[in-house]
């Protein structure tokens, strides 16, 4: 079976919704990293003694999940659900092929690790 | 040429340096991230009012590596990554269509 | 007399810090989006407040002192305030010393509209808030009708803490529930800070009860002794309600008693002595610690527990009053308490006093944010309080790396 690897960079404020839907749907782990991004969002700007600065980034959160790839169209669904706010700045998801996979503690490996 | 993604326990983080430096790695990437998985999370309480921390707290390792290197290094790293207790997390491998070192302009796998 | 001077001098320094101090007690409590929002609140106070003070505050909050609801002009502006007459100085202190709780008191409310109150109507809010609420109840208890009643409140207990903590419970209810209360929390977000917060509020309360003695004399040191007393027991006993009830040890639950042990030793801190500080204290770490559970139960977002802590502490610590004034101890003639021998009407008087700040109080500040309401309005944009109200309000975020 084909794995698949999904990530999604989406608002910070929507991750603990995203969990839930994922934990709902039967996902069993996922990882998530602060990160900062810029897009078509735009930062920022903040002001120190008067001096200006452009914050281009902002911050996003990048969530990973490795899943058998057939189920990777209902995972991105399921992200692109609950983190959606129709406000511009809302994200990106994307797939890509796993060709291994292992859970460290057993070590097993392909579909069985997922 | 493979992208190697490790997700394991952060206490774990300095056997498997040390074994992948000892296995010939030159350099890896480490993030500090936060997951749920098997291992459940934990609770914590501020002034009597609960919090559900699911999140916990691991250590994501990146290295991009020769084809025929990759076994050996998933293993390594499972063996320095591995307590046999829940949690222990997770390896997998991409496979990476390009590489270029920034300094050199190398490209491929003379790049790894 | 020079020793007066020079321990309200000090003392005056000390209560000024307690603000910062709050500030960052609040400031770690609060979600990172919102702690520098959270600190301005508190040091807004620090730049209008003392402007309003020696301008008007304090000549209404106080002179003439036979006025029984309110002062007049006679010192606005310091008018007649000098340092070469027979006090040498020493009633221009005091309107200094009496100026940093002026600062602090609307100060406190700040925790309860915490992540969504617009600092706009935050600005207007605390020095008219002053004007119109702190300076009439000062008046009432020290040297108005409340004082000629008989009723105590040695450094705050009524006009500061219950005052401040019934007007939070006001705020929130004009204010509404912060988005996604109470079913998503969020943890404090740097606990050392509370920490720190706590530690700067307990060195600074020294000042603020034991300088209430205004002189270097024996009732400063038992006033200092309660303050140093009642905070440990009301900490203790916080952590170990804790410890029973939730399983663990806790640093907020620590620094949550030690707050309460102090709001609750205020109003009596000159006026009890011996074990009584240690019994204040247990009681109201105790009764705190179960009363910062009571927002989820009603339905109120007091945010980081102003009414629980302060209203519901003070409160305490002033009917406590009524059973543990000692005046033979202070060698005073004020009433003395149930187990000294003075029946009853103390703690009728206590109950009077609070009974009439707790009306005042909240119905003023519910008039005056539902004005604030219907004008500016008080409450930030859904989209600002999701996203974080440092950069929104301020253009500046608290973690930059």
């Amino acid at each position: 079976m084909t794995i698949g690897l999904v990530t999604a960079v989406v608002k910070p404020h929507v991750l603990g919704d995203v969990k839930q839907a994922l934990k709902d749907m039967g996902v069993t782990g996922i990882t998530v990293t602060e990160v900062k991004g810029f897009g078509r969002q735009g930062g920022h700007t903040e002001t120190y003694r008067g001096a200006e600065y452009a914050i281009d980034f902002v911050p996003k959160v990048k969530i990973e999940v490795v899943v058998p790839l057939d189920q990777s169209t209902v995972v991105v669904d399921t992200i692109a659900g609950a983190a959606r706010t129709g406000k511009i700045g809302d994200g990106k998801i994307w797939v890509t092929t796993v060709d291994r996979v292992v859970r460290v503690r057993t070590g097993e490996q392909g579909a069985e690790a997922v | 040429m493979k992208l190697i993604t490790a997700v394991v326990k952060p206490f774990r983080l300095d056997e498997v340096k040390d074994a992948l430096k000892s296995a010939g790695v030159a350099g890896i990437t480490v993030t500090e991230v936060q997951g749920f998985g098997r291992q459940a999370g934990h609770t914590e309480v501020y002034r009597g009012t609960e919090y559900q921390v699911d999140f916990v707290p691991k250590a994501r390792i990146e290295l991009v590596v020769d084809d025929d290197d990759v076994a050996n290094l998933v293993s390594v790293i499972t063996e320095a990554a591995k307590t046999g207790k829940i949690g222990d997390g997770k390896i997998w491998v991409t496979s990476v269509d390009s590489l270029l070192r920034i300094r050199t302009g190398e490209q491929g796998p003379d790049a790894v | 007399m020079e020793g007066n001077t020079a321990w309200v001098l000090v003392s005056a320094a000390l209560v000024l810090f307690m603000t910062p101090g709050l500030a960052l007690f609040y400031g770690g409590m609060d979600r990172s989006r919102n702690v520098l929002n959270m600190l301005l609140m508190n040091f807004w106070c620090l730049l209008i407040i003392p402007v309003l003070w020696v301008a008007f505050g304090y000549s209404l909050a106080q002179a003439p002192f036979e006025n029984s609801l309110i002062g007049g002009f006679d010192n606005a502006f310091l008018k007649d305030m000098t340092i070469t007459g027979e006090d040498g100085g020493f009633g221009l202190l005091v309107v200094a010393f009496l100026g940093m709780f002026a600062v602090i008191t609307p100060a406190l409310i700040s925790g309860a509209v915490a992540d969504r109150m617009k600092f706009s109507a935050w600005a207007i809010f605390a020095p008219v808030w002053m004007l119109l609420v702190f300076v009439p109840v000062f008046k009432w208890v020290y040297g108005g009708w409340l004082y000629e009643r008989g009723s105590l409140d040695f450094a705050g207990g009524t006009a500061i803490h219950v005052n401040a903590g019934i007007a939070a419970l006001a705020c929130v209810y004009v204010l509404g529930k912060r988005k996604g209360w109470p079913k998503e929390g969020q943890p404090p977000h740097n606990m050392p800070m509370v920490m720190l917060g706590t530690g700067i509020l307990w060195l600074g309360w020294f000042g603020f009860n034991a300088g209430s003695a205004l002189a270097a004399n024996g009732t400063a040191i038992q006033a200092f002794m309660n303050t140093f007393l009642a905070a440990a027991a009301a900490g203790l006993a916080w952590a170990v309600v804790e410890r029973i009830r939730d399983g663990h040890f806790t640093n907020l639950g620590a620094a949550s008693g030690i707050v309460a042990g102090l709001v609750a030793i205020t109003p009596g801190a000159g006026f009890v002595a011996g074990m009584s500080p240690i019994w204040i204290g247990l009681i109201a770490g105790v009764i705190c610690c179960y009363a910062v559970g009571l927002k989820s139960k009603i339905g109120y977002d007091d945010a980081l527990d102003v009414v629980g802590v302060h209203f519901v502490g003070g409160l305490v610590g002033s009917l406590l009053i009524g059973f543990f004034s000692d005046p033979d101890f202070f060698g005073t003639d004020v009433m003395a308490g149930i187990f000294y021998g003075g029946g009853a009407k103390l703690l009728v008087e206590q109950a009077i006093a609070n009974g009439a700040t707790i009306v005042y109080s909240f119905a003023v500040t519910f008039a005056l944010m539902l004005i604030l309401k219907a004008t500016i309005g008080v409450r930030v944009d859904e989209e600002v309080e999701v996203g974080g109200l440092d950069q929104a309000l301020h253009a500046e975020t608290a973690y930059n790396n």
